[in-house]
C-alpha cells in the first residue's frame, strides 16, 4: 500500500509528464489559453490513462510478451514488437468509446470537451504511459497507480499554466515573445519548480 | 482546383517560414525531450525525417482508397507500422543510441507533425509533392533539433558528438560545464530564445496582442 502511493506521488510530482519527460507537450501548450478547457482537458487525460495504461499492460502480458503464448505450446513467440500497433489502437478505441459514452450519459460534459476528445488519440503522454510502463515492467495495479498519478500530474500542470497565462494576457510583452515564447518561459521556470520534487522522491 | 505550388516552394516553405516546431506548434514533445546531446538529436531527427516521407508516400498512394470515417485510424496504423520498422532498425544497428532514446523513438507515432503532414496535406496530393512536403517538414524540424542539440551538449558538457571542445576545468581546461543545460528547464528556456529570435527577424511571424490596451495615458 505504502509503495502504490509512493508510486501515485512519483508519477504525479517527480515524474510529471509534460514538465520532465515534454510528453504531452503539443496539448499542454495549445489548450492552456483558458483555465476552463485546461481543466476540461486535465479531466479527460485522467480518465483516458487511467483506463488505458492497466488495459494496455493486460493485453501486453496476455499477447505481446515473449512467452505469453506458452500454454499453447509455442514459448519461443515473441510479438512484443507488435506493442505500438497494439497500444495505439486501444487508445484510439478508448477514446472513441469514451467519447460514445458521454455523449449518451453526460451531454454536458461532452459538450465542454467535446473538441479535445478526439485530440487523445495522438496524445504523447497516454502513450508513453503505456510504453513507460511495459519498460518499467510494472503489474496491472501499479500500472492502474501510474495511469491515475501521471494523469493527475498532467491535470495539475496545465491547469496552473493556464492560471498563469489568464494573467498574463495583460503584460506587455516584446512582440517576439508573445504567445508561444512567453509560453515556453512558464514552461521552463515550472519545471524548474517541479524539478524540486525530485528531491522529495529521493530516498 | 487553385495551381499547386511549385515543388521548391513545397520544399522551401516549411524549413523556416512555415517551420513545424517554432511555428505551427507541432511535434515539440521529443523535440525537447532527446537534445540532452547531439548524437541523440541527430538519430530522432534522421528517424522522424524518415518515418514521415515514407508515410507521406504510403498515405497519398492509397489516398483515394482510404474511406473518410476511418482514415485517421488508418493513417496512424501506417505510421506505426514504419515506427515499429524504425525501432527495429535502430536496436539492430545503433543499440546503445536506441537505449539512450528510450520511448521516444515509439512516440514518433503520437508525432502531431507526422499526422498533421498526412492529414493535411499528402492526403490531398499525388505521391512526388508529398514526399518533398514531408521532406521539408522533417529537415525543418531537424534543423532545430540539431540547433538546440548542439547548444546544450556545448555548454552543458563542453563535447559536440562526444568530442571535447572546450577543455573541461577539472581535466585541466578553462571550461565550467552549465548543469542546468542538462536537466529538463535548459530545453524550455533554448527554445523559447529560439523562437524569440526567430519571430524578431521575421516580425509577421508575430502573434498579435491578446488584449489592446485602452487608449488612455495610464493605458501605455
Amino acid at each position: 500500500m505504502q509503495d502504490l502511493a509512493t508510486l501515485f506521488v512519483r508519477a504525479m510530482f517527480v515524474e510529471n509528464m509534460p514538465l520532465t519527460f515534454f510528453l504531452g507537450l503539443c496539448t499542454f501548450l495549445a489548450l492552456s489559453r483558458r483555465l476552463e478547457s485546461a481543466i476540461g482537458l486535465g479531466l479527460a487525460m485522467i480518465g483516458v490513462m487511467g483506463i488505458t495504461v492497466p488495459l494496455n499492460q493486460l493485453i501486453y502480458t496476455a499477447v505481446l510478451a515473449p512467452g505469453a503464448w506458452s500454454w499453447a505450446g509455442l514459448p519461443e513467440i515473441d510479438l512484443s514488437y507488435l506493442n505500438l500497433i497494439a497500444f495505439i489502437g486501444l487508445i484510439a478505441g478508448t477514446v472513441q468509446m469514451l467519447e460514445m459514452l458521454l455523449e449518451r450519459f453526460a451531454p454536458s460534459v461532452h459538450a465542454s470537451l467535446g473538441v479535445f476528445l478526439p485530440l487523445l488519440t495522438v496524445q504523447c503522454a497516454i502513450l508513453g504511459g503505456s510504453l513507460f510502463m511495459v519498460e518499467r515492467r510494472y503489474d496491472t495495479v501499479e500500472a492502474l497507480v501510474f495511469g491515475l498519478g501521471s494523469g493527475a500530474g498532467f491535470a495539475i500542470a496545465v491547469a496552473m499554466l493556464a492560471a498563469v497565462r489568464t494573467r498574463l494576457a495583460y503584460a506587455d510583452l516584446p512582440a517576439g515573445l508573445r504567445g508561444l515564447g512567453i509560453t515556453f518561459l512558464l514552461a521552463g521556470m515550472m519545471s524548474l519548480g517541479f524539478a524540486s520534487f525530485s528531491q522529495m522522491g529521493a530516498p | 482546383m487553385p495551381p499547386r505550388p511549385s515543388l521548391l516552394r513545397t520544399f522551401k516553405g516549411p524549413l523556416v517560414e512555415g517551420n513545424p516546431v517554432t511555428v505551427q506548434i507541432l511535434g515539440i514533445c521529443s523535440a525537447l525531450a532527446v537534445t540532452t546531446s547531439l548524437d541523440t538529436a541527430v538519430t530522432m531527427a534522421v528517424s522522424l525525417t524518415v518515418v514521415l516521407v515514407l508515410s507521406a508516400a504510403v498515405v497519398s498512394l492509397i489516398r483515394r482508397h482510404i474511406p473518410n470515417a476511418i482514415r485517421l485510424i488508418v493513417q496512424i496504423a501506417i505510421v506505426a507500422s514504419m515506427v515499429i520498422v524504425i525501432d527495429q532498425i535502430l536496436q539492430a544497428w545503433f543499440f546503445e543510441i536506441s537505449l539512450r532514446l528510450s520511448v521516444f523513438v515509439g512516440l514518433i507515432t503520437t508525432n502531431c507533425i507526422v499526422l498533421g503532414r498526412t492529414e493535411s496535406f499528402a492526403r490531398q496530393n499525388p505521391p512526388l509533392p508529398a514526399m518533398i512536403d514531408a521532406l521539408g517538414n522533417g529537415l525543418g524540424y531537424s534543423a532545430v533539433l540539431i540547433v538546440i542539440g548542439a547548444i546544450r551538449e556545448l555548454f552543458g558538457a563542453g563535447t559536440l558528438f562526444g568530442l571535447t571542445v572546450l577543455p573541461l576545468a577539472e581535466e585541466g581546461g578553462w571550461f565550467t560545464p552549465l548543469n542546468l543545460m542538462r536537466l529538463a528547464p535548459s530545453a524550455f528556456f533554448l527554445l523559447a530564445g529560439l523562437v524569440w529570435a526567430l519571430r524578431s527577424v521575421l516580425p509577421d511571424q508575430a502573434e498579435p496582442p491578446e488584449t489592446i490596451p485602452p487608449d488612455v495615458p495610464e493605458g501605455r
